[in-house]
């Protein structure tokens, strides 16, 4: 189940630790992978880290817009086309609503939301000339919740969603699936910086009472990207231990 | 039949899997060939591929019948 051998996937924000995690899920079921990224050491050592077997390092600044048209012909050469395309990156410029600025606005929705787009509209043009390929948007559970101080990431991630659905809907008939995962609190360098009580805090409203691992959402990745989910498309898979059962 | 029109022809017989002779200038894609609106999207990247031109939204959307499609390809592939 769940094989991916000879599957080529492309992954943006592999050097975080959620994307990192996706991206050697990915690998460990036998897929050929382009890590995208900003930081190119950061992204050589996870490629060293997985052996320069079926890896491809493809940096990219995704708030660049040329960078952006540019990543998936680069990434298709480099694979030699395109089966999985995982639009993980993200970034968050947090703020209070009333305070926020036009940039920061922009800069989450330019590389959240805008960059799901156009590197989404590339890659479905050569999946349709193959009839098969799989998309998976990582959005967040505060895209459902909403979360104060994240009005610009969470109307993001509530955006990637719409376009999951829209996508999913114009490209099935191409056994193209167009699918979202919305993680919850997922431990990660930025957790680890919480203090006890912060994290207590949090942990409150966890059913589950713990933090996600990157590489609980990397299975539900992996699960999306196989062969036996491609009956399904347009879904927001939530991975959150019950924190928002939607 | 001209060297573009047959070329013309193969593509939309590949991608639609219809008969050529089917393929007829006045055949529209959508009425005649059984195209949906995906499809009509991918004969007009097909056509750019094969030609080698790019073809803007206002003028692919002129191009409905076998025959639009030849005619401006007629016009604008070197």
């Amino acid at each position: 189940m769940f094989d991916l051998t000879g599957r080529k996937a492309l992954v943006t924000g592999a050097t975080g630790g959620l994307g990192g995690a996706i991206a050697r899920a990915l690998h460990a079921q036998g897929a050929s992978v382009a890590l995208s990224g900003t930081r190119q050491e950061a992204l050589e050592a996870l490629a060293g880290e997985l052996g320069h077997e079926r890896v491809h390092v493809t940096p990219c600044n995704l708030a660049d817009a040329q960078a952006v048209e540019a990543l998936v012909p680069a990434a298709e050469s480099a694979l030699g086309g395109l089966d999985i395309l995982v639009n993980n990156a993200g970034i968050t410029r947090d703020n209070l609503f009333l305070r926020m600025k036009d940039e920061e606005w922009e800069q989450v929705l330019a590389v959240n939301l805008t960059a799901a787009f156009r590197l989404s509209r590339a890659a479905v043009k050569g999946m349709m000339r193959r009839r098969s390929g799989r998309i998976v948007n990582i959005g967040s559970v505060v895209g459902s919740t909403g979360n104060p101080g994240q009005g610009n990431y969470a109307a993001a991630k509530a955006g990637l969603v719409g376009l999951t659905k829209a996508l999913a809907a114009e490209v099935a008939s191409r056994n193209i699936t167009v699918n979202c995962i919305a993680p919850g609190f997922i431990a990660s360098p930025m957790t680890d910086e919480l203090n006890d009580k912060q994290r207590e805090g949090i942990l409150t409203r966890v059913p589950m009472g713990r933090l996600g691992s990157g590489a609980e959402v990397a299975a539900a990745t992996v699960y999306l990207a196989s062969d036996e989910a491609a009956y399904v498309t347009g879904h927001t898979l939530h991975v959150n231990g019950g924190m928002a059962m939607l | 039949m001209s060297d573009i029109a047959e070329r013309v022809k193969k593509i939309v017989v590949e991608h639609l899997g219809v008969e050529p002779e089917k393929v007829v200038e006045g055949a529209n894609f959508i009425d005649d060939l059984g195209a949906d609106s995906l499809d009509t999207v991918e004969l007009v990247m097909a056509f750019e591929e094969e030609f080698n031109v790019e073809i803007p939204d206002d003028a692919a959307e002129t191009i409905q019948t076998v025959g639009d499609a030849v005619k401006f390809l007629e016009k604008n592939s070197a």
